[in-house]
This record gives structure tokens, sequence and C-alpha cells, in this order.
């Protein structure tokens, strides 16, 4: 094969690697489009006057962003009470779910004793039923009658105290990450006289830390998202959550949807935010929950 | 002497540790026993009662199964369920693998790509419900403006009970890319010489598909339809929020059932007795697909 030919054979090979990455863009930005398409609409619809609400077709983009709609939304409902309630509520489980799911993912992983892993196919066989975790639609019954009589309901105690007895999916997947982390570590510190909970603290606490961030960042998220949780617990409007507060939009008289939008714009966006700056955490959280 | 002590040290040492470890998972321990064995086991007991919320249970034996097998709205939800899981998880995997294979192609900002399809899942649901009912809106609504352009007649998606549990089967596949970043793990841990191999004997990207790509994804597959039988058995939120079970109980799903009769009826007992059946139905198929995967899912790749 002489010279020019394998330019030749360089080039239509390039074309062809350039055409198929143009085929693959194409459908990428279709389809990202279609996923981002309701956050997007959410925004646009929050930007809309009422009147421009009511055209059809509806218009892609609103013909004067109208941000005093942010202002309006976060006056029909108590904004800044629910947010603090909110961020309270996410701030426990978070704190509860690290604690509680560090210390049982150690003794799952960290120490040998016998039927550990005996015991461990209960944790993974409540990852499927009990997906959502504390609060389900099967046991919900039986544990509001029982925070029920232990005069709980209408705090936030029975949406927080569980999440600091352990949630089977974050044990999962921190004792997955915790059986990476080599034994001779823990053997050669236990040789040098160190009991478990130095080994713990000074060894392993560090090592885990970007597992326990997932951890953190799942738990915030989840108690941010929770919507069921709330509606069952909370009773009164001081104790809302911003879930509980869009429902303030749905009157007798139908939804304000551009108002309704803003107030969940503001309750989608952090979320987004809370991605962005960790996108690698999540990513990589996801796949190590998932991995079998 | 020494003969003695070292088996005794032995046994002392494991014993400590079985205690070190016991003490270390306790939390979890005393987590299971009251947050899931107690609320199964009482949805039993419970389902034998009476039981308004106030005062105290009164034991009724079966007599709440016996009218809840005579309810037809207990029917209806139930079959509304199964409706949905047998909609919602076949189409949930496929749409996970079409995410997880746009997310693995070879183009320099595929992580732009990769986050805009994953951002919708870890959103809010009710925000998105929220959302959904204006996009699906008959008369101003995204949705049909869009079908318009194609000459597709409005439709009322929520309004219809054709079309009712189809869009909230539509709109949990917002949510698939959590389950597409399990996916894309699986794609990546894919030998290259496996397709390699398919391209010497001719395959096409199809067949590779279907005979390298896909066996190989089996393991994820089992554990996303288990846990999309367990969330579509207890699908609630969209269905609270955007129809209420309407119209005409045509999204009035198991868990909303469940929700209405324990929380708004007053009827506790009854309400056990359904989330106790509810209980039985999602580990009884868990169990089945769990067992059925030893003649389909391929552990080869391990």
């Amino acid at each position: 094969m002489n010279g020019s030919n394998l330019t030749a054979y360089n080039q239509s090979a390039s074309r062809r690697e350039i055409s198929r990455q143009i085929g693959s863009r194409v459908l990428l930005i279709a389809m990202s489009l279609f996923y981002i398409s309701p956050i997007y609409w959410m925004l646009v619809t929050a930007l809309k006057s009422d009147h421009e609400l009511s055209q059809f077709p509806p218009t892609l983009w609103p013909q004067d962003s109208v941000w005093k709609n942010f202002e309006q939304a976060t006056k029909t409902f108590p904004f800044l009470s629910f947010l603090g309630n909110t961020v309270f509520y996410a701030a426990f489980v978070m704190a509860g779910s690290v604690l509680s799911n560090f210390l049982i993912a150690y003794g799952f992983s960290r120490i040998k004793w016998a039927g550990r892993d005996l015991l461990f196919y209960p944790v993974v066989a409540s990852i499927f039923i009990f997906i959502q975790f504390p609060v389900n639609p099967i046991t919900m019954v039986p544990m509001f009658s029982l925070f029920a009589k232990l005069g709980m309901v209408n705090s936030y105690l029975p949406l927080v105290v569980p999440t600091f007895f352990g949630n089977p999916f974050f044990i999962f997947l921190l004792r997955q990450f915790m059986l990476q982390i080599p034994a001779d570590i823990s053997e050669a510190a236990r040789i040098d006289g160190a009991n478990e909970f130095q080994i713990m603290y000074c060894l392993i606490l560090p090592l885990a830390r970007p597992a326990l961030i997932v951890v953190a960042l799942f738990a915030g998220v989840g108690a941010w998202n929770d919507f069921l949780g709330p509606l069952i617990y909370l009773h009164n409007d001081k104790l809302y959550t911003l879930s509980l507060g869009l429902t303030y939009f749905k009157t007798m008289h139908g939804i304000q949807f551009n108002l309704l939008m803003a107030a969940s714009c503001l309750v989608v966006f952090p979320v987004i935010v809370v991605f962005l700056f960790f996108q690698r955490f999540f990513i990589e959280g996801v796949t190590l929950g998932g991995g079998k | 002497m020494t003969m003695k002590t070292r088996p005794q040290r032995r046994t002392q040492k494991s014993l400590r540790s079985l205690l070190l470890g016991l003490l270390f998972i306790s939390p979890w321990i005393f987590g299971f026993c009251v947050f899931l064995v107690y609320p199964v086991v009482s949805n039993f007991h419970l389902g034998m009662t009476d039981y308004s919320g106030f005062g105290q249970p009164q034991w009724i034996g079966w007599g709440n199964y016996q009218e809840l097998l005579r309810d037809p709205l207990f029917w209806t939800s139930l079959y509304n369920t199964f409706y949905y899981v047998v909609l919602a998880v076949p189409l949930g995997v496929a749409v996970a693998i079409v995410l997880a294979l746009a997310m693995s192609q070879k183009v320099r900002e595929v992580s732009v790509y990769r986050a805009f399809l994953y951002i919708p899942s870890i959103a809010p649901v009710f925000a998105l419900s929220m959302m959904l009912i204006w996009i699906l809106n008959p008369r101003f609504g995204l949705f049909n403006y869009i079908l318009g352009l194609f000459h597709i007649p409005a439709i009322n998606w929520l309004g219809d009970t054709r079309f009712s549990k189809l869009a909230i089967v539509l709109v949990a596949q917002f949510g698939a890319g959590q389950i597409a970043l399990i996916f894309l793990a699986g794609l990546r841990a894919i030998p290259s010489s496996l397709y390699d191999a398919a391209s010497l004997d001719g395959a096409g990207p199809w067949r590779k598909f279907w005979h390298v790509t896909l066996p190989l994804l089996t393991p994820t597959i089992l554990y996303d339809i288990i846990i999309g039988i367990g969330l579509g058995l207890q699908v609630f939120v969209p269905a609270y929020i955007m129809t209420d079970g309407g119209p005409l109980n045509s999204t009035m799903f198991t868990a909303l059932y469940i929700y209405k009769n324990a929380f708004e009826y007053g009827r506790v007992g009854f309400a056990a007795a359904v989330s106790g059946l509810l209980f039985l139905i999602n580990a009884t198929f868990a169990i089945i697909v769990f067992w059925s995967s030893r003649y389909w899912v391929n552990y080869h790749l391990e």
C-alpha cells in the first residue's frame, strides 16, 4: 500500500467517524431535550402572565418574563417557614443516615464474625420490598398507629427517628465500598494495639468519606423530595414541608399554573444545583448501590 | 497447658468479634424489627380488627378480608396496579437500556447529555407530577400541541379512563436516568474483545446487541425488574397528585386505596388487611422473579 492510498483510507475512516459522531449527537440532543422538557416548561410557565398562559398554541418562550410570579408564589404559602422545615428535616435525615449506616455497614464489612453474611440476606431482601424507606404503603398503616400511640404524630419524630436505625439501601452501598478497602489495613492496626473504635474512626472513616458523601446526598435529596411521609405525619401548617406547600395552589377554583410552577421551580432548582455541584458523587453512588 | 489455652483463646477471640459485630449492627437489628417486621406482622393482626384509629380495635377475625373480597373497588385497585406494573416494568427496562446506550456514546461532551438524562430522576416526583398536569392539559397543554403538529387529535390524558393509567406510566419514565446509570456501568464492564469476536463472525450492530450486550446486562435487568415491581406495586404520589384516583377510579392504585381507607375514611383495620395482602403479593412476585433468574440471568461476567 503506497502513501497516498493510506492517507485516502485514513481520510475516509475519519470521515465515517465524523458522520457517526454527528448521528450520535443528533440523537443525544433530541433525547436530552425531551428529558429536560418538563423542567424547562416549568420555568417557562412560571414566567408567563395569566393572559399568556391561556394562549393556544402555547408560546415556547415567555413574551415578557413575569418575574413577579415568583414573589406572588412565595406569598401564596408561607414559603420561608416551609423552606426552613424542609432544610431542618433534610439535615436530620442526613445526620441520622450517615451515622447509623456507617456503623452498621462497618459491622457488616470490617469485622469478621460468625453469621455475618447470613444476617446480610435480610438486608438485601428488604431493599427489594421496602424501596421507599421508612414510609411506604406497606408499612404506613401500622407504623402510623404505633406513632399515634406514642403521641408522636404531628411531629418530625416519625420521619426522622427511623433514619437513625439504618436504611438497607445505604447499608448495602457502604458495605460494598468498605469491602474494597483491604483488610490488611485493619489487621495491621490491630496488631499495633488499636481497638476497633480507633480503627473505625482514624482509618476507615477517612477512607470511606466519598461513600459517606454519597449517602448524605441521597438521604438529603430523599428527604427534600419526600411527599408521602409529611402527608401522613404532619397535620399542622407550622410543620409543613415544601412538598406539602405545593398543594396550596390546588384550590376549589382550579390551579393557577404559573404560580404553581414558580413555586415548583423553587423546590426543584436547589436539587439541580446540588446535583451539579456533586455530580461525580451522584453518578458513582448510583453505580455502587446497584452493583450486585 | 499451652495445648489447652490456644483453642480456648481462639473461641474467646471469635466470641469477642461476634459481640463486637453485633454491637455495630445493633441499630439495624432494632430498625429491622421495629420498622419492618413489626408493621408487616401488625398488618395481619390489625387486619383482623375493626379499628377507626381512635379507641380500642375490635377483634372481628376474617371480617375485613370477607369485606374486601366483596368490594369491587378493591378489585379495581388491584387491576389498576397490575396494569401499571405489567406496562411500567418492561417499558422501564427498555427505556433505561436505551438511555444507557445513549450515555455510552463516544462523543466528547457526553457527560453533559448524561446530566440532562439523569436530572429528572432526582427531581421530586410531586413537582414533576404537578408539571405534567399542565403539560397534559387537554386544552392548553404542550403535549397535545406537539401531537397536533403530527395531526394526532387532542387527548384528555388525565380525564379519560382509557389514557389515565398510561399517562402515569409514561410520567414514571422520566425517572429512568437513575437505573440507566447502573446499566451504563454494566455496558462498560463488557470487554471489547467480545464485540471484536462478534464482528469477526460477521455480526452487525443489531445482532451484537441481542447476542452480546443484552445477555451480559441480564444481572442488571433482574435488579431493575425486582425494584420496578416493588415501586410499581407501591405507586402512590403521581396518582395522588395528578388524578386522586380518578377519573372513575381508573387510577385508584392499591397504595392509594390503602391511604384513603386509613387516613380519609378511618377504616384503619381494613386498610391494614389490604396492606398485608399487598406485602404478600410483592414478596411473591419478588421471589418468583428471583427464582426464575437462574434460567435467564447470565453471571459469566463476574
